[in-house]
Order: structure tokens, then sequence, then C-alpha cells
């Protein structure tokens, strides 16, 4: 890296002008983004929409049970008494039940293991999974992504307090770390929140003090030690734009991570307790369906796998629109 | 390199504090948990009876902070002491198990690496290709996806499914080795499990390699090398790679000390003889030495690597070789 | 062709299972005995000696130890079985069988056993079995500090000595005509005996299978014992356990053909399993069983009239259907399974059903019209129970009852939560005899009573039941118990779960298989043959 770096790559877009300005700004940078961002922008629209939603847009309530479980995608159905529903397997079976007038519709992913709506099992899981893993990611890089950029620009005792702290958290398996704090302290969903949120801050903290030694040994912070700015001025103006990009990339994967963990968690018996539905547990809860061929796991974990790639996307985009690349180069 | 060497001898002291610190925190922890071995062992057929004898033979019944001095005794003279459970020396227990979980992590750090950095650099290198994006997309759709249901979708096809294809070849649904098998007998009946962790951590690798080059791109040294003409091959591979070294070495390292901790759901869907079911298993019974003795590996382990990370993020770092 | 015979032709395939078919023919009114033949695959045909047998184990843990007071789980207890021989054996119709005991004979009030034992059986070292093996293998329960789970089970016993070298004379404090059935319980081995005790860390048993390896919580091999006493048991050369505690890597590796017997497939795609070529699923209805107990001494379950509430507003069939997948039978909350001798009938006693409106009723009398419970479970109680205990809150809603399912830790379930609070869930194997079972868990003094049940009635019933020799007296007397507890007691038993199994269709074994256990009363190593 030469020496000559001695300012920031440009942030004007994220730290100034007005509102209104910076609405603009933002609608015109949206023009010019990639097929790829906007399609990740209307994953993440459309998935933030559902959640909102999803009492209103489900068809049944989050844990009624409507029928006989395992029932298939587009199942024929008629309403049998307030709440079941009576599957029709054959033509025939159709046929008979239309001529004593009943109204016949059809499930879009058929039932679960207890006989409960796939759909509005989806919906809901979408509320609960997204609102989980994006507060607990949120935490975790505030906590993270701030320790390290703290112990990076301060350095000596701050940073060998933060760095000896992290470094025994990290030494513990995540997994046997989790199994075991929510063993002690119950698997209520702040309480989950918040211990798988700490436990990924250390690698956020990690990757934060690792990116942001490179950026406070460079010139321009020297510069501004040397003007005599505050700490707090140089981490959020000078170090934090820096290294932004690199978190940012980490931020789409660790997103992801929350929801791994969870799941990983409910194989081991522990994670989100039911009747909340989630996407992790309802892949744990059919998984064994997939060994015979039968994709109906695939449904929660496409759903994951989908917002994932969603927020990868725009991630990306953001990684690119900050490190002031050029697509031409 | 004077200075490195301090460097590593302050670190390894401080790996040590921090393995009492860990072992402190894991025996705090195990000790909060409800129950302990003796209700654990006798599950539902405990009565109080034959509960407090148990206590009473295994010393359960001595308060915590004696029995963890002299679990710490033991360790200060090299002795892990025996398994509550069932009396086998922990060392005899550990061992072959250790072997088994480094073997698998080496075999599937060996698959995976490189196959990140090469994935990584040609997407930096392609940025905003069809390959970029393909190569995006498969690896986040491997990575967002439960360790579990990576296992039983590579199960199906290439175990369940190959037998129908090709008769009589199909990879082994169960990894359950043992040591009198050949190199080979053993890599093949660790396929399917190293090749789930290669794609659970292919992504986050790949991913660091592409943004930490890409990020070094703006730099006006590179913007230089850019004018001067130089082609993107050479810009990228001579220029950009050798000072992005320290964030991917970073993030490979982690994901190395992570196929060795953190690999429980494999093991358990392979059934593979590893530490990670041990420490589990031994947290479920409260088998005090036996977790800490598990936790100590890992955490040594973690340690080790660790410092590997930042002395070679330093060796290909020469301002901070030489901090002025 | 009719649809009769294009259903037989699908069977003859194999694409139908025994179970479907019967399920389909019945619809056509046609009875299942006519299915039999269809599906002789396990027909009777000479056992042929030979072999090794593989098989994926749900259970084991690297914490599991030789000690035979220790045994808990299915890996533990085949392995009891496997390489072990008892006093006596239960036999595959539930009946007492002779096994090292030859002969035995109790006084008149049953208070004293004699146990006469069969000469020439050696343990695998080659040593003889004498009496001194049996009385040294039973003090290793009885001794004081002891920490044997089979503590209940010979606490009774006030004296246990040799007679010679063939025979043992056992005092109890009380008398108990089913005390030949106790002693066949998989924690009393009988193993050799030294200066102190038995020698338990070896591994030598007398059974039929001689230990090779025992790696806990992975595997253990096995070679058969050549100088088994009996000639028409153990057909394998050999055995291999593996312990495979996720369901869908046991099933796959049974597909795949690595292993030849599975314990407790997933439920949820056994009806898959059963379609593959190849493989058999079979199962027995015994006297294990799921249940929600209540403690009668902890508020609101001290109303019986709560209890009845609780107990008509759980929809048994659905229970059965969904969390058994149909493998299993409603129970009646009672204990008494449909192979126990004396289960009461369904003239004796009426099979209760699901009716929100009797329990609504019921809730009337107790004026307690909104009650509010906590129901305390843990998938640790039994597979599927925090699902149970979901459906079982959509059910009980419908009575006006406000069940609220509190999910707890797996991890210190049987310590903490059951037998301590006042609703939770539990798994009972079941017990051959009525007596063992109630006194396990009703008599008012036990351990393990966990329903905190104290009943004057019962308790004079279950003593004079014990030591009773004329069989209908008896039977009268059990059913009355039976009545009492469904009526008064605190137990909730909405199902009976089968023990089920998949199996390669070339492993054989006879018609009648054991119901006391998982897999053929857990003695399929010595039971079961390949095909010729």
């Amino acid at each position: 890296m030469s020496t000559e770096a001695n300012q920031t790559p440009d942030q004007g877009d994220f730290v100034s002008g007005t509102w209104a300005k910076r609405r603009q700004d933002a609608m015109r940078e949206l023009g010019k983004a990639p097929w790829t961002a906007k399609f990740g922008l209307l994953v993440i629209f459309v998935y933030v929409f559902v959640a909102l939603f999803a009492p209103l847009i489900s068809p049944y309530k989050e844990s009624q049970v409507i029928g006989p479980e395992y029932l298939d995608i587009g199942q024929a159905f008629y309403v049998e008494e307030e709440g079941k529903i009576e599957p029709l397997f054959s033509d025939e079976e159709i046929a008979e039940a239309r001529e004593d007038g009943k109204e016949i519709s059809h499930l879009v992913l058929g039932t679960d293991n207890l006989g409960r709506d796939m759909l509005t099992r989806l919906f809901y899981g979408a509320r609960n999974t997204i609102g989980i893993a994006f507060l607990t990611t949120v935490l975790a890089f505030v906590l993270g992504g701030l320790g390290g950029m703290l112990a990076a620009a301060l350095g000596g005792w701050t940073d060998q307090i933060l760095s000896r702290i992290v470094d025994v958290l990290m030494a513990i398996p995540q997994l046997i770390f989790a199994l075991l704090l929510l063993t002690i302290f119950g698997t209520s969903i702040p309480i989950l929140i918040i211990i798988i949120a700490v436990l990924d801050s250390t690698r956020v903290f990690r990757l934060a003090r690792a990116v942001s030694m490179n950026v406070v040994v460079l010139d321009f912070v020297e510069a501004a030690k040397l003007r005599g700015e505050g700490m707090g001025w140089i981490t959020m103006r000078e170090v934090l734009p820096n290294i932004m990009p690199p978190l940012a990339a980490e931020f789409g994967l660790r997103f992801c991570f929350v929801f791994l963990l969870i799941s990983a968690l409910s194989f081991l018996g522990l994670g989100i307790q039911p009747p909340t539905a989630d996407w992790g547990s309802m892949v744990r809860d059919n998984a064994t369906l997939i060994t015979f061929g039968i994709p109906t796991p695939l449904i929660p974990a496409g759903a994951i796998a989908l917002l994932t790639i969603g927020v990868n996307f725009v991630v990306d985009w953001f990684l690119q629109k900050t490190s002031g690349l050029r697509d031409d180069l | 390199m004077h200075k490195l060497f301090i460097l590593v001898a302050q670190r390894l002291a401080l790996g040590l504090l921090t393995l009492f610190v860990v072992s402190l925190i894991i025996f705090l922890g195990v000790e909060m948990l409800p129950g302990d071995l003796a209700q654990a062992i006798l599950g539902q057929a405990a009565t109080e009876e034959t509960i407090a004898a148990m206590r009473e033979r295994l010393g359960l019944n001595l308060p915590a902070h004696i029995r963890y001095l002299q679990w710490l005794g033991g360790i200060v003279q090299g002795d892990f002491g025996t398994s509550l459970a069932n009396d086998r020396e922990i060392s005899e227990l550990i061992g072959v198990r250790l072997a088994n979980t480094l073997f698998l992590a080496i075999v599937a750090a060996a698959i995976s690496i490189p196959i990140a950095l090469t994935l990584g650099i040609l997407a930096a290198l392609y940025r905003n290709s069809w390959y970029d994006r393909t190569v995006n997309v498969v690896t986040l759709s491997f990575v967002s996806t439960p360790e579990f249901f990576v296992s039983y979708i590579l199960i199906l096809f290439l175990s369940v499914k190959m037998q129908a294809w090709l008769p009589g070849f199909h990879f082994p649904s169960l990894s359950n080795v043992s040591w009198d098998d050949t190199f080979l007998e053993r890599l093949y009946a660790v396929f399917l499990p190293a090749l789930t962790l290669t794609l659970v951590v292919i992504a986050q690798m790949m991913r660091m390699t592409r943004a930490a080059i890409i990020n070094l791109l703006a730099s006006p040294y590179i913007e230089m090398a850019n004018l001067k003409g130089l082609s993107r091959r050479r810009i990228i591979l001579k220029h950009a790679l050798p000072n992005a070294w320290a964030p991917i070495i970073t993030v490979v390292v982690l994901n190395l000390a992570y196929l060795i901790v953190g690999v429980v759901i494999v093991e358990v869907v392979f059934v593979y003889p590893g530490l990670g079911r041990l420490i589990v298993d031994a947290v479920r019974t409260r088998d005090i030495p036996v977790v800490q003795a598990c936790s100590l590996i890992f955490a040594a382990t973690y340690i080790l690597l660790n410092l590997t990370a930042d002395v070679m993020s330093i060796v290909t770092n020469p301002r901070l070789l030489h901090p002025r | 062709m009719t649809k009769f015979d294009k259903l037989k032709e699908l069977a003859v395939q194999g694409r139908l299972s025994r179970r479907e078919f019967i399920g389909y023919a019945s619809a056509l009114g046609i009875t299942a005995a006519i299915a039999d033949p269809l599906f002789m695959s396990s027909a009777k045909a000479a056992p042929t000696r030979g072999g090794t047998v593989r098989i994926g184990h749900a259970h084991g843990s690297t914490t599991d130890s030789l000690d035979p007071g220790t045994w808990e789980n299915d890996f533990t207890i085949e392995m009891s079985f496997a390489v072990n021989n008892f006093l006596t054996e239960i036999d595959v119709d539930g009946q007492i069988k002779a096994e090292l005991a030859e002969s035995w004979d109790a006084s008149d009030d049953a208070t004293v056993w004699t146990f006469k034992l069969r000469k020439d059986v050696t343990f695998h070292n080659g040593k003889t079995v004498t009496a001194d093996d049996v009385v040294a293998s039973f003090n290793h329960h009885r001794k004081d500090g002891s920490e044997s789970a089979a503590k209940p089970i010979v606490s009774p016993i006030t004296d246990i000595k040799a007679d010679g070298p063939n025979t043992v004379v056992i005092t109890l404090s009380g008398g108990n005509a089913d005390f030949p059935f106790l002693v066949s319980d998989y924690h009393i081995p009988i193993l050799p005996a030294t200066a102190d005790g038995i020698d338990w860390k070896s591994g030598i048993g007398c059974g039929p299978y001689a230990m090779e390896s025992f790696d806990p919580g992975v595997s253990a091999k096995f070679k058969r014992h050549d100088g088994y006493w009996k000639s028409d048991r153990a057909w394998f050369d050999a055995i291999e356990y593996t312990a495979v505690v996720d369901t869908a890597a046991r099933g796959n590796a049974l597909v795949t053909g690595e292993f030849d017997v599975i314990s407790r497939p997933d439920l949820k795609t056994v009806a898959l399993l059963e379609r593959r070529p190849g493989i058999d699923v079979e199962e027995t209805s015994g006297t294990a069983h799921y249940g929600f107990p209540m403690r009668v001494d902890a508020a609101p379950f001290d109303n019986n009239d709560v209890r009845e509430a609780l107990k008509w507003a759980v929809d048994r069939e659905e229970l059965v259907k969904k969390i058994l997948k149909g493998r299993g039978v409603v129970g009646n909350d009672h204990p008494i399974g449909r192979s126990n001798r004396y289960h009461a009938t369904e003239e004796e006693l009426p099979q209760r059903t699901y009716d929100p409106d009797k329990a609504k009723h019921h809730l009337k009398k107790a004026g307690m019209e909104n009650l509010k419970v906590k129901l305390q479970i843990a998938d640790a109680a039994f597979a599927g129970a925090v699902n149970a205990a979901e459906l079982y809150r959509e059910q009980a809603a419908k009575a006006g009852i406000d069940l609220q399912v509190a999910r707890e830790p797996d991890d210190g379930y049987w310590s903490n939560i059951w037998n301590k609070q006042p609703f939770s869930g539990t798994y009972w194997g079941g017990r051959p005899t009525e007596d063992w079972m109630f006194t396990t868990t009703h008599d008012k003094d036990a351990e393990w009573n966990e329903t905190a049940f104290k009943n004057d009635k019962f308790q004079k019933l279950l003593v004079s039941a014990r030591s009773e020799l004329n069989d209908t007296k008896r039977r009268d007397m059990y059913v009355e118990m039976q009545r009492i507890v469904a009526h008064e007691g605190g137990s909730l038993i909405p199902m009976y779960n089968n023990y089920v199994w998949a199996k390669a269709k070339k492993l054989k074994h006879g018609e009648q298989m054991a119901a006391n256990w998982d897999l053929d009363g857990h003695k399929w190593q010595e039971r079961w043959w390949f095909e010729g």
C-alpha cells in the first residue's frame, strides 16, 4: 500500500446533505444499481412485508392444527368443520364432494408434521426468524464493531483487555457455549438474542480490530492524531468509513449464520421454542423427509437461502459503492 | 524478527492465562447447569438413596472450589483425571477422538481452502460477471443451509441414489472410522462429512478473499498500476493480493478453527467418533473432567491458530512488522 | 381386475406394506387374515447359523459403563442381554421361563424362594456359574452405598444365601407371587463373583455372546460364545452395535445396507421406509406408554373434577395418529397394558374418549370454568412430547381450558421437573406384571409415585393381590385397581406406544415376538437369524 494515501474514500452520500437531497440521491443511486442489487432489495422488501403483515395474509393461525399431517403441495380439500379441513385424494373424491355442494380449495404448500398449514408457518416464520436474526446481528455488530475499533484506535491496555476477553470467549466452542448458557438461563427469545449476539460479536470484534489495525497505522489517521482530534472523532470519521466494506461483507454472512446457529441449537434440542414458527426449526422438523426425496423441508431452507442471497447482493452493491470502484476497471 | 519472537512468547504466556480462565468459566458453567452427574446418569431411575451414594463415591458432595482445585492440581501435573461416568482415563478416551477430529479437519481444509481462494481471486478478477454472480449465489445457498440439511442432501445423492445409479459403488452414509483402516479407506469414509464441511465453510473464505482484494483496488497505488497499463490479472495477483492477506488469513484461520471445534452436528449425522460428540455427551451428563479436557483442547487449538494468524498478518504487512 | 386383485398384485410386488394392505383391504370388507400368506417374508424356515449382524442403535452415550447398576438405555440394555444370562427369562408369549435357574419353589406365603441352578453353564472365561456368583450378583445391587438403579427391585430381599453350589435361597420381607418375574430384570445379570463383589469391569458374562470391544457411545462388538448352553439359540457368528443418535442417519444406513436392523426409525417417515425393497418395518404392542402425570397433592389437581376434566379434554385418537403415526393404541389412564395378563377389558372399564362437553361439566362442578394450568414438558419425557403437548393445548382449548405449554430443558428434566412439578410428561417402558408396575408408580410410598397417589382402598388391594394365588380373585382385584387409578388417580395416560424397528428382509425370526421390550424383548440377538 502506498504511503501517498492521505484521504478517505468519498463518503459524501452517506454523511452529508439534507434529507431531501439524500433521498433524491438515494433514488438516483437505486436507478443506477445493478439488477442483482435491485433483486436483493425486492427480496428484502417482500420479506419485510410478509413479516409485518403475517397475521393479515396468513390463511390460518400460527399454531392452528388444520388437518392431517404431511399433506402435499396443492392438496385439494373442503372445510369440514370450524378450523378443520378434509383432504380429497382422488378425482372421484373431489367430484363427489362437489356434488355434495362442498366448496373445494387447495392448500398452497401442504401441511407440516403436526398438520399445521405450511404457508401460514412460513409467513409467521418470516416474522420471527427475520426479527430475531436481524436484532441479533445488529446487536453483535454494534458490540463487536465498536469494541474492535476502540481496541485498534486506543491500543495499549484497552486493546489488551478487550482482546483477552474476546480470546477467552472465542476459545470456547460457540455451539457448546451457547448450549451451556441456554441451559442455564433458559431459552426465552430475549435470552437467545443476547447470548447469540454476545458470542457472535467476538467474531465481529476480531475482524473489526484486524482491519482497523491496518487503517490506524495509515498516515491520515496519524495526521488526525497530530491535529489533536478526539478518539471518538477519529474512530467515527476516519476509521469506521474505511473498515465499512469488509464489515458490511461480514454482516451479510453473519446474518445468515444466526439462522444457522439457531437451527443447529434446535437440532440439539434448544433454540426457538414451539409453537413459535421459525424457519430453522421448520427445516429441522421436516428434514428427514428429504432423504426420501420429498421436497417439503426445501421450502423453509429455500426461504433462508433466498433471503441470504438477497441481503448479500445488497451488501455487495454497498461494498462496490463505498470502495469507489468503477465497473469498467 | 526479534520483536516477533517476543510477541510470540508474550502471546503464549497469555494463552496459558486464557486457558486458565476458560477452565474456570467452563467449570462454573457446568456447575450452574441444573442437575449433576448422578442425576444425569441415573435419569428416571434415580432415587434419593442411589444419588446420595453416587455423589459420595465420586466426591460430588465436596464444595465446588475444592473440586476445582483438585482438578487443577492434576492438570498442572499433566494428569487429566478419569471420566466420572465410567472411570476411563481421559487421556486415553480423548487421544483417538482428537486424532479423528484432526483428520477430518485436515481433509476438509485441504479441499476447501484452495478452492475458496481460487474462487475468490477469480471472482475479484471477473467482478460482476456471470461467473462472479453464479459462484456467489451457489456458495451463499450452501452456507445459508443448515449443516445437517446439507448432509442429508449429500447422503441422498451420493449415497442412497448413487447405489441405484452406479451399482456396487456409493459413499458410506456412516463414517464410523477405525484406526485399523488404511489411509485410503479412511479418506473414503470421511468423504461425505468433509464435503459437507467444505460446502459450509467455503462461502465465507471465498467472499472475504474477493472483498479484501476489491477493497484494495480503490487504492491509489493500484490506480497507478492501472494507469501504467498493467493487465488486470497482474494487478490483482502481484499488487492487490499480497496486501490483502491479513483479512484473508484471519478468516481462513477462523474457519480452520471451526473445522476442528465446531463440527458437532456433522459428527452426529455421520456418526463420526470425534471430540464434538464427546463434549456434547459430557455436558449432558455433567461429566466435568471430560468437558474440561475437551474445552482445554479446543481452547488451545484456537489460541495457537489465532497466534499463527496474527504472526502471518504481521509478516505479510511490513507496516505492522516495523511500526514507527 | 378387481380392486382386490390389484391390491394383491401391489402387495406381492412389495409396493404395499402389510399395514397398508390391511388398511385398504378392510375398506373393501376383507379380513386381515388374508394378508398373512401374502406377507410371509419372515415365515417359518429352519434357522441357520452364521453371519455378522450389524445394528444401528438409537441410544448410546460416551458415559455408558459396564456396571450393571447403571444400565438404562437401549444400547446398554441390549448389551446386557447379549453378554449375560439371568435367573429367569420373559419368553416371547410374555410368560416366565427358566434360564440359569432350572426350577424354583416358593414357600406358601411366597416369602422364601428357592432357585435350583442349571449345572455346567460357563462364563466366557471358562469358569462354571455357581450359587456364589448369583449371590454376589444380587448383593452388588443390595450392598450399602449401592448406586444401582435396580435397588428398588432388590430392596424387599432380606436375605440371600447359597445352599450348596447349585441352590440359592432368597427371603423377602413380604410375600410376592411374581418374584420370578422380577429376577429377569436386565439390571441383574449373573456375573463372576470376586473376593469382595462381582467382576463387571471385564465385561465377562455367561450369555450367548462374548464381548470383543466396547467403545462407549460409539460401538461394541461381540463374538458367539461357543460354550453357550442353549443349543437352539444364538445363530449369528458375530454382532456389531453402532450408536446412531440421529434418526435420519439411522434410516439412511439401513437403506444403503450398512446396517441389517435399526431401532426406533423415524416415525414420520417410517411409511416411506417400509416401501423400500428389502426392508421390513415391524412392531410389537406392549406395556410402554406416554403420559401427563398430575400430582394430586398440588392445586388445582387436588380436585378430582379438575383431573376428570383434563382427562376428558385430551383427544387420544389424534395423539396416537399424529405423535405415534398410528403405531400405538389409546391409553385409558392406567399403566396396565394390553399385553399384561389382567388388563381391564372394554366391558370392565370402558375406554375414555374425547368429550369437551363432559370436561366442561366437570369444570363447572369444580367451579373452575376458566381453568388455567401449566404443563411443563421436554422432549426428554418421550419422543414428540412437546408436539403432543401442543396438540393437547389445542384440544383442551375446545373445553375452555387454557393449557399453557412450558418447554423445559431436556437436561435435568427427570431430576427437576418430573416427579416434582404438578403437571409434566412421563414415559414408562412398562412392567411384565401388574404388581411390579403398580408398586413402582402407584404405591403410596414408592419413590416414583409420580402422581403423589394415595388411596387406602387401592393400597389394601395392592398388598393383598401381591400374594394372592387364586387367578380369578387376582384378576378382579387388579381390574378394580385399574378402575380406581383411572377414575380417581392423577395419571393421564393418553397413549401406549408400540415398539417399532426396521430390518433387512433377509433377517428372520420366529412367528411370535416378545413385547416386553423393544426388538423382541431385546433378545433378537439370540432369537433371530439370517436367511440361509
